[in-house]
């Protein structure tokens, strides 16, 4: 049986703001910084909510490393995520903070202080019909 | 701009209407605000239709319900602050001069559908996978900034929900009427640490609806106009992490400001406040965000019995909230907050919320609350915050 040739799986990053090295030790988040006023971005941007300009964005490689700021031990499982599990926002030293999932711990509020130092790191977290990857970003204890 | 004055109002008993469709439950809230007024739907010159879920055309679709007069009819949207929105674009019109009598109707029909459900592909969704986007997530966070910085305890934010399960039971229009002593709401299942499942809102159906008018059209058809000292709109200003997890302080904060400098009053005038606690958490924050008590304060004041009916802990629940009571503190303001139960017991069919924490409000100032009357209450403030970022307060004066 003949079939139209399948375009080969990609491995994805998640979001926008991941940039995929060639191994998973080479992933890193990328932020922009507005040339205007100097505000940073947890990704790219056209345009800066802070001054209202549009630019020019300089792109800037974060940190993979920050501490957590706030979080919430989330019961509510998804069909495809396992419940208990940790939700952060994390500050980078960048001056920027991201939304994650704090893995390598019991997500136990007692477990979680603030201001815990984390580091990130990336795994493959689902694969779509056609087989591509998808790649996140997560933080674990420093 | 000319004073307003509200001369009807109505909410249906909030819950899950699987018999009807939401047109018909708003009309139910239209028709029953129009009798309360005294007046026919031939009066209205405008109708400004609060509706979430609806992709348009709400408005139209309950006048073809309740009176189909021609009418200008505005649809609005603006997350959980649709309806107070809605009741805000009414108020411009009458302040404004363009009409002389409006009505404002919210309505919301969730069915079983929650804030917890996720959409589009699951192989790309976010949701679990680079933290949680879901309402508990975001306000269990919100709550967990708040013990970050004054080290507030879960059982704070649980006493909110005690007090307004209480004053639920007195309200025959909330959802639920169910009481929760301190231990019971600790004890139900935790959705998002620190909110519980007895500290989150149900989701449901309703509708509630307003009839305003210039005040000196008022006194034709009431004998207890309520003034409109203020009603404010504000959005999310830039704040440093806003991008990431929603600030529902600040445009709070913002909104609270111009309300009290508009109406010439202060958190200390207000008898009454009917505050947007989605969760828990949410309570005690927009206690310091309204200015009800000091930053850092709303822990102590919540203990203190200041927001709750009479302004006091009743006495089956003092053995509950002693181990946080602070004899230092004295409360410097007396409103008590969500006599209707809140959100929490009340329900929060999302475009219906604004409107009926109005109507609410309104059945206080008339002194027709029943059991959970507020005593003697004269000057009342019902706040709204929809996420993404839009907030709404309304003061409204006997
Ligand atoms: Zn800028």
């Amino acid at each position: 049986m003949a079939e139209a040739a399948a375009a080969a799986p990609e491995i994805r990053p998640l979001v926008p703001y991941l940039t995929l090295g060639e191994t998973r030790e080479q992933d890193y988040l990328n932020g922009s910084k507005c040339g205007n006023c100097g505000t940073m971005y947890v990704g790219p941007r056209l345009f800066c909510p802070k001054c209202s300009s549009d630019g020019p964005f300089e792109s800037v490689r974060l940190s993979d490393h920050g501490e957590v700021y706030v979080y919430s031990v989330i019961h509510q499982a998804t069909p495809y995520v396992k419940a208990p599990y940790i939700a952060a926002i994390v500050d980078l030293p960048e001056g920027v903070a991201v939304n994650t999932n704090i893995e390598g711990v019991e997500p136990d509020p007692k477990n979680i202080p603030f201001g815990m130092k984390v580091k990130m790191f990336t795994e493959k977290v689902s694969e779509d019909r056609e087989g591509n990857s998808y790649i996140a970003y997560k933080f674990k204890p420093a | 701009m000319r004073e307003v004055a509200i001369v009807g109002v109505s909410m249906i008993k909030f819950g899950r209407y699987p018999d009807r469709d939401v047109a018909q439950l708003a009309a139910r809230a239209g028709l029953d605000a129009l009798k309360d007024a005294g007046m026919q739907i031939n009066s209205v010159e405008a109708l400004y239709s609060g509706n979430l879920y609806a992709t348009s055309g709400s408005g139209q679709r309950i006048l073809q319900q309740m009176g189909q007069t021609g009418i200008p009819v505005v649809n609005v949207a603006n997350a959980c602050a649709t309806g107070s929105t809605a009741f805000r674009e009414a108020y411009l019109a009458i302040a404004s001069g363009a009409y002389d009598i409006v009505m404002a109707v919210g309505s919301e029909q969730m069915g079983k559908q929650g804030l917890l459900g996720s959409r589009g592909d699951p192989a790309t969704s976010l949701e679990g996978r680079v933290g949680s986007y879901m309402m508990p997530a975001v306000f269990g966070m919100a709550g967990s900034e708040h013990m970050r910085a004054y080290g507030t305890q879960q059982e704070h934010f649980a006493l909110a929900s005690v007090k307004n399960h209480f004053h639920s039971t007195m309200n025959p229009l909330a959802q639920y009427q169910k009481e929760s002593p301190l231990d019971e709401v600790m004890n139900s299942r935790v959705i998002a640490y620190p909110n519980t499942l007895l500290m989150c809102c149900p989701t449901g159906d309703g509708a509630a609806a307003a009839i305003l008018c210039s005040a000196e059209k008022a006194r034709q058809f009431t004998t207890q106009p309520i003034k409109v000292a203020a009603s404010v709109l504000t959005s999310d200003p830039f704040s440093d992490r806003g991008l990431t997890l929603p600030d529902i302080n600040t445009l709070t904060r913002n909104a609270a400001k111009i309300a009290y400098d508009t109406a010439g009053i202060g958190p200390e005038d207000l008898d009454q406040v009917e505050l947007h606690d989605c969760f828990a958490t949410a309570e005690l924050l927009h206690y310091e965000n309204l200015g009800l008590c000091g930053d850092g304060e709303a822990a102590k004041h919540v203990a203190s019995g200041a927001t709750w009916l009479g302004n006091k802990i009743p006495a089956k629940y003092q053995e509950d909230v002693a181990p946080f009571v602070d004899k230092t503190y004295a409360p410097k303001t007396h409103a008590v907050v969500n006599a209707s139960g809140g959100l929490l017991s009340k329900g929060h069919p999302l475009g219906a919320t604004g409107v009926a924490n109005i109507a609410e409000i309104v059945f206080h100032l008339r002194g027709q609350a029943g059991n959970r009357q507020v005593e003697g209450s004269k000057v009342g403030m019902a706040h709204v915050i929809g996420l993404c970022s839009a907030c709404t307060l309304n003061v409204l004066v006997k």
